[in-house]
């Protein structure tokens, strides 16, 4: 603190830790771009309800009449469906940003609740070590060593369709790879002269993890986070598309996809056709920043 | 080394023992079994007596020993769709699935070894940017989404290929595979591209990571040195080395696959096992499910097992580890 507070008097800018990540990552123009697009994806999905052109939802609104109209057609109610109506007549354009709503919100949802759940974890198994760290990462092991597709399919099989019981078995699929990545990290920290100085201090064990290990491990953690939020993503449209996911009164980008397949046999392509754009649009601006964040936060790479 | 084998296949069997306990627990703890198990139009009668036939009034872990017995001896319950025996089921789809992954498998090593091969030796160049950029691409595309792509173009609106389906298969010691007819092929091309899809990418960044690190050895140095034409120095000497890791990963990645052909064969209605059991979960044909979930673990915990021994045999610090 007293070197950031002295040290503008000479210098303006002073190089602090998180200033240097910022313009470490705007090294890169694709992930600004990536996090540029992301932003505006994540604001229309948060204000969907005000921009969206219909609310796709409200059986009042909808006009059976209007069901599988072309994009760019001007509906009954008088305004134009950019990007097509799908079979009951709904919106596109308004089902695909109420759909990112859902697909993002179990995405980061399910990431949240992973990362909490995968590094307490992690970060046990690394500070008890012994017996309980070889328990825990031997369920790591185990779970990684089964795909996750088919372990999300059964558990979801058994619980049945919902919005809550995707997250849950995305958190299921998913806590694995944040509990290596932490045990990972924290091994590696809690050597270092630091942790020693704090238990010489007799700091309390929690807050020698809270404070301590846990804010250094936190890099790597981050970058895995990212991904893994891309991931769910993916993975939950995939079960809402093979229709386990969520239910038909909350449709996510996969569910859209879903119900777009059989008009597409017959060319009317764009009921799929967009919610797939919006996905990929999604998933791969989340990918271009997990990049660019892994290649900053890596020590090794460092110059 | 025998004691290691002895060990690992403890531990496999111990892994396959919890996982049928989870597997039962599932199944039979959270729905209400009799509803699972007794068709919904049985009286009240009928309904008794089955629940004695099926031992459903034992206490659970002794439900739990008769579901093990049972399994032992390949009886994993009867289809209510299909009313056959669940694995009979499970074992008549293999083939198409099977057939369908090594296609994949096969896309993938041809489509990706060169792409990776040439994206390593010119790193620099716009080609193989593209390809790189392109295989980032292949990792975030969902597969479900470029499957129904592929039919929207070439089913579609080229009319070039099929879109759903199997075509005409021909019978070998009695099953049937379609990769033997052109009606079979040009039914298997875009399954298997799409299922390959990830894989590509995944053999174009080994490939490339690998030919980069080999360019750099010494004993390719030498070949150069030596004065071997550059495709000789390629081919043999780099293209080798960097084929074991890659085929290795490959390999691993097999199981994955077959999971993965779930998604792939729901949208080519592609009749193969992970379709079926896509259909089972929708329609709660509950011992189909059973089945499959224990094929697939029993799947698993094999390709597991043949990795560590593989391992093990390659490089004996895997075996030592345990002892100390």
């Amino acid at each position: 603190m007293s070197t950031t507070t002295a040290a503008p008097v000479v210098a303006p800018r002073v190089e602090t830790p998180f200033r240097r990540f910022v313009s470490e990552f705007a090294e890169s123009r694709l992930a600004l771009f990536g996090l540029l697009v992301f932003g505006a994806i994540a604001l229309i999905a948060i204000l969907a309800p005000f921009i969206a052109p219909q609310n796709p939802y409200d059986l009042a609104q909808l006009d059976i009449m209007d069901g599988r109209m072309e994009p760019g057609t001007v509906g009954g109610a008088g305004f134009t469906y950019w990007l097509g109506t799908d079979d009951q007549g709904r919106d596109m354009l308004s089902g695909i940003m109420y759909g990112l709503r859902i697909s993002l919100l179990v995405g980061a949802g399910s990431a949240i609740i992973a990362c909490i759940v995968g590094a307490s974890l992690g970060m046990i198994a690394a500070y008890a070590g012994g017996r309980t760290d070889g328990a825990i990462m031997r369920l790591v092991d185990l779970q990684l060593s089964f795909p996750a597709i088919l372990a999300a399919l059964m558990i979801l099989a058994f619980l049945g369709k919902g919005i809550l019981n995707v997250v849950i078995a995305l958190v299921v699929v998913e806590w694995a790879y944040y509990a290596r990545t932490v045990r990972g990290s924290a091994l590696v920290e809690r050597r270092r002269e630091y942790i020693e100085a704090a238990q010489c201090l007799a700091l309390p064990t929690r807050r020698i993890i809270f404070r301590h290990l846990l804010p250094n491990c936190l890099p790597p953690l981050i970058v895995v986070a990212t991904m893994q939020i891309a991931r769910a993503i993916a993975l939950e449209a995939t079960l809402s598309f093979l229709g386990l996911g969520v239910p038909i009164t909350e449709p996510s980008l996969g569910l859209l996809i879903a119900n777009g397949y059989e008009y597409m046999l017959s060319g009317k392509y764009w009921i799929s056709f967009y919610p797939g754009i919006a996905l990929l649009v999604t998933i791969v601006s989340i990918n271009l920043v997990g990049d660019q964040l892994r290649d900053v936060l890596n020590p090794r790479l460092k110059k | 080394m025998t004691v290691f084998l002895l060990r690992r296949l403890l531990q496999a069997g111990g892994v396959v023992l919890v996982m049928s306990l989870l597997v039962f627990v599932g199944v039979f703890a959270i729905g209400d079994p009799v509803e699972i198990l007794i068709s919904p139009e049985a009286d009240q009668i009928e309904r008794e007596r089955a629940v004695k036939a099926l031992g459903l009034d034992l206490p659970l872990w002794q439900q739990y020993l008769v579901f093990l017995g049972k399994a032992l001896q390949g009886d994993l319950g009867r289809s209510f769709v299909f009313n056959e025996p669940a694995l009979q089921l499970i074992l008549q789809r293999m083939p198409a699935t099977l057939e369908l992954a090594l296609g994949a498998t096969l896309a993938a090593l041809v489509i990706g070894l060169p792409l990776g091969l040439y994206a390593g030796l010119r790193p620099h160049s716009p080609v193989s940017r593209g390809i790189m950029a392109t295989s980032i691409l292949g990792f975030s595309l969902p597969t479900f989404w470029v499957g129904l792509m592929l039919i929207m173009v070439f089913a579609v609106q080229l009319g070039w290929l099929p879109s759903t389906g199997r075509g005409e298969t021909v019978e070998i010691l009695g099953t049937r595979w379609s990769f033997l007819t052109r009606d079979g092929l040009a039914h298997m091309a875009m399954p298997a591209l799409n299922l390959a899809l990830f894989k590509i990418s995944l053999v174009i960044r080994l490939t490339r990571a690998g030919v980069r690190e080999t360019m750099l050895m010494d004993y390719v140095k030498f070949a150069r040195a030596k004065g071997l034409s550059p495709s000789r120095v390629t081919f043999v000497h780099v293209f080798k080395n960097i084929l074991i890791p890659v085929v290795t990963v490959v390999g691993l990645e097999f199981g994955g696959t077959i999971a993965f052909s779930v998604v792939t064969e729901s949208v080519f209605a592609w009749p193969g096992m992970g379709k079926l059991i896509i259909d089972s979960i929708n329609v709660l044909d509950r011992p189909v499910m059973v089945a499959y979930l224990m094929i697939i673990v029993l799947l698993f915990i094999t390709i597991n097992l043949l990795v560590d021994i593989t391992y093990s045999v390659l490089d004996p610090r895997v075996r030592l580890e345990g002892k100390s």
